[in-house]
């Protein structure tokens, strides 16, 4: 029970108190943040512009290179990404490596199932 | 609770001090910002799989039916698509600006940006509402009222028609634009679902950043938030290219 356990123990385990994953509380400036903004809405303007040529195969290509690019800033800046912990960058790393390898197995199985067809 | 950890909790207690904001079982108030950050972004990839599932769905579609897909993103409007696109990534810089506000212990600014990301939430879903109107008016919603009209006689519906002069699609190719706008609806209902849950919650920290609550050095909470709300741009970043831009170049055809 717990009120048989001596009391030293209750106190801090060192161990628990520092943590290596730990990064410093950085602040994002104003000035960041705004520069992040404008690429946004300068992107948003691109992709629209792309969507109105013809570049072929290369439409939906350079759509999603470019919403890619918005995405990743969005995550490096707006959400402090660059300048978290190596754990949280390898949790978001992860995350999305996982989705990409969905998204390859369902393709490769449906693209096999019908070799030649898709 | 039972005697044992109430009496454990009491004898802790005593040793070691900490800010009313810290939990318990947190040794230090930076290891539980850590394992609370930690924890959203755990969320948000769950939601990534979410989402994901989504995508993955509309890709495989996209590729069977690829004219019944453009012809279906030719009824959205663009405008409409890329002012929504301006609004939500100004919300997102507003709700970046209010996490600065909090760190920096500026309440007024706090205040003005919550609710400046709020308002900025609002129009973006007022906008959904006149697209989703539309919609329905044209009988675009997918079921029992569903009309292919615009799609087997295209010169139908001239607004659309006049603009890009769509070919008349088969109606077994024109049957699967219901597919197009299922996955539209899903996909931005979904999000815009998060949207209002968002917006619930941003009433609730506007209600509570008044009262002073974030601004004395304990920012995890808006923090936290500003990662939910970036992480629904986000999401729309793709929806919009992916939904409204499919073929926008009817000079190719």
């Amino acid at each position: 029970m717990a009120h048989d356990i001596p009391h030293e123990q209750h106190f801090h385990d060192p161990a628990n108190v520092t943590n290596p994953e730990h990064a410093e509380h950085h602040i994002v400036l104003p000035l960041e943040y705004s520069f992040v903004f404008g690429t946004l809405l300068l992107c948003t303007a691109l992709t629209v512009f792309a969507a109105t040529r013809d570049l072929g195969v290369f439409n939906p290509i350079v759509a999603l290179a470019i919403a890619c690019f918005k995405g990743v800033i969005v995550i490096l800046f707006f959400m402090h990404v660059k300048y978290q912990s190596n754990l949280i960058k390898m949790t978001v790393g992860a995350g999305f490596f996982t989705f990409l390898v969905l998204i390859t197995m369902t393709l490769s199985d449906y693209i096999s199932r019908a070799w030649g067809l898709w | 609770m039972s005697d044992s950890t109430a009496i454990a909790h009491g004898t802790a207690e005593a040793h070691h001090e900490h800010p009313p904001y810290q939990r318990h079982h947190f040794e230090t108030i930076a290891q539980q910002n850590d394992a609370t950050n930690f924890a959203m972004w755990l969320f948000l990839l769950t939601e990534i799989m979410f989402f994901g599932g989504l995508f993955t769905a509309y890709l495989i579609y996209r590729n069977w039916y690829y004219p019944a897909f453009v012809q279906g993103s030719h009824q959205l409007q663009i405008g409409w698509g890329t002012a929504n696109t301006a609004v939500l990534i100004t919300s997102s810089f507003t709700m970046a600006m209010g996490v600065w506000s909090a760190e920096m212990r500026k309440k007024g600014a706090l205040v003005l940006c919550l609710v400046l990301t709020f308002t900025l939430g609002l129009v973006f879903l007022g906008i959904k509402t006149i697209e989703y109107s539309e919609k329905i008016e044209k009988h675009h919603v997918p079921g029992f009222h569903y009309s292919v009209q615009s799609f087997v006689d295209p010169a139908s519906d001239p607004e659309v028609y006049n603009e890009y002069h769509d070919k008349p699609l088969a109606l077994d190719m024109a049957r699967h634009t219901e597919l197009y706008f299922f996955l539209y609806f899903a996909m931005t209902g979904m999000h815009a679902l998060h949207m209002i849950i968002g917006i619930a919650i941003l009433g609730f920290m506007i209600f509570r950043a008044r009262a002073g609550a974030y601004t004395t050095g304990h920012v995890t909470f808006v923090e936290n938030f500003g990662l939910y709300w970036h992480f629904v741009d986000i999401v729309w970043i793709f929806l919009f290219p992916l939904l409204y831009l499919i073929n926008r170049h009817p000079l190719a055809h």
